[in-house]
């Protein structure tokens, strides 16, 4: 008899149980758009937030919901989940530029050196801590690799103590950017493989003396640029990518080999 | 002002001394598994705290009035459990129906916990300590606030660990539990505070 009670007891609180959950899931039922599900499978699922919305999760929401025809926005997705998208959303795709990241630093053990051992925590925000780091150029890459850590892509590393980005892995999803202590990193447009790979604001001597590679804000580039997209601002030099037209004039005057030309 | 006196000790007592996490050693998959970054440590804290109090309000009247009523005293782990999951499904549902935003923060932490052996643990105790419905929902709230607690001063032993270097062998988990063992070594130093509280 006790067995059948307690059987019963258990039988009873489960049934009760069972029938709220059901009554509350008909009650509390969420109607969700089925394209933002699909929507959603074509991201890639970074949330690296480089579309500018609020991860993968909010994109598809602002698409499904809005029937949005800025599909494009994805670019660790490219063109592939721009065209998904552009299929389930029953609209064409515009076409997504291919973006890189670019790290503004060029010193790499060969071309400047340590002015302190430091054997704290290995990362660039500790060091950082520290009189700017334990490299001479307090502007420069740390090299301890926290956007190394951060990329989902593997795209970016640290080869001879300045972080490299690796062009084709890259999705421009911008985390190192946002990562670096030293605002190294750009996302710019693949199609303009021209850079100024320094951010040393120092004057000319002492920022030379500290690399062999900096800007010493001669401003020979600035004379040479045939469409003006070259600017020096505090000894330094900064293109202005929506002119440049990538033709190379401003690496081959520049005298320390800070701006790099690759065709 | 007895009373208050009480709840405050039973308080005080279920968040540091009787900490379920670091004294108890109760629920720590959640403990290891979602402490690696604070706000994560206060999302997943606050959602513990908001099941323990809801779990207790339910299971100490279904305790009293229908396990004891029929002589089931036995029958507690297993109802429990029933009752809680139904619960933390009931919640979840309602939470993504009428507050999304806070369904978005809490919602993926919620059905973790559906089973969290911290949640039955503190049910369980509440009847064992034989404290009433009050008593019962203070020592809940005390507990999950000692959850939330050990998650948050563990999120930020763990990111002191991930910048340094530990010994090769010693990386990842045996030191995360190093690392755990010594933050709750360091809670048995509030063993003696409670006796002298009102002293």
């Amino acid at each position: 008899m006790p067995i059948i009670i307690a059987t019963a007891v258990v039988t009873v609180i489960g049934l009760l149980c069972a029938v709220m959950l059901a009554i509350a899931s008909k009650a509390f039922e969420v109607k969700t758009n089925p394209k933002i599900q699909q929507i959603r499978d074509c991201l890639p699922g970074a949330n690296c937030g480089a579309c500018g919305y609020a991860g993968c999760d909010g994109y598809a929401k602002a698409l499904g919901e809005n029937e949005e025809d800025r599909v494009n926005l994805c670019t660790p997705g490219a063109a592939k989940a721009a065209a998904d998208i552009a299929e389930i959303l029953g609209v064409t795709a515009a076409e997504v530029t291919k973006k890189v990241a670019l790290v503004h630093c060029n010193g790499s053990c060969d071309n400047t050196e340590k002015k302190a051992d430091y054997y704290g925590g290995q990362s660039c925000h500790a060091a950082k801590l520290i009189y700017g780091g334990d490299g001479k150029c307090v502007y420069g890459c740390l090299g301890f690799g926290d956007c190394v850590t951060v990329c989902e892509y593997d795209a970016i590393h640290i080869v001879n103590g300045v972080a490299k980005v690796d062009v084709d892995s890259c999705t421009a999803c911008g985390l190192c950017a946002k990562k670096c202590p030293n605002a190294l990193i750009e996302i710019i447009t693949a199609d303009k493989p021209v850079a100024v790979k320094c951010r040393n604001k120092d004057k000319g001597a002492v920022a030379r003396k500290n690399c062999k590679v900096a800007c010493i804000g001669c401003m020979k580039c600035q004379k040479v640029c045939p469409t003006g997209a070259i600017t020096v601002a505090d000894n330094l030099s900064t293109i202005d990518y929506e002119k440049c037209i990538a033709c190379g004039a401003c690496a081959e005057a520049c005298p320390t080999g800070s701006i790099v030309f690759k065709k | 002002m007895d009373m208050l006196k009480n709840l405050i000790i039973i308080m005080m007592t279920s968040v540091l001394v009787n900490n379920y996490v670091l004294t108890k050693f109760l629920g720590i998959c959640p403990f290891l598994g979602v402490s690696k970054k604070t706000n994560q440590a206060v999302g997943m804290g606050i959602a513990v705290t908001f099941v323990m109090l809801l779990a207790t309000a339910v299971t100490w009247p279904i305790q009293e009035y229908v396990l004891n009523a029929f002589g089931l005293e036995y029958l507690q782990t297993i109802v429990f459990i029933l009752v809680i999951a139904a619960l933390v499904q009931l919640v979840e549902m309602f939470l993504k129906k009428s507050i999304p935003a806070l369904h978005a923060s809490l919602g993926i932490y919620l059905p973790l916990i559906t089973t969290n052996c911290a949640v039955l643990g503190v049910c369980k105790n509440n009847i064992t300590d034989e404290f009433g419905f009050v008593e019962s929902l203070v020592s809940s709230l005390g507990a999950g606030l000692g959850f939330l607690l050990a998650m948050v001063l563990f999120a930020g032993v763990r990111s002191r660990i991930e910048s340094s270097k530990p010994p090769k062998s010693f990386e990842g988990v045996p030191i995360t539990l190093t690392a755990a063992a010594i933050v709750a070594l360091s809670f048995l130093g509030f063993g003696g505070i409670i006796e002298n509280l009102f002293a």
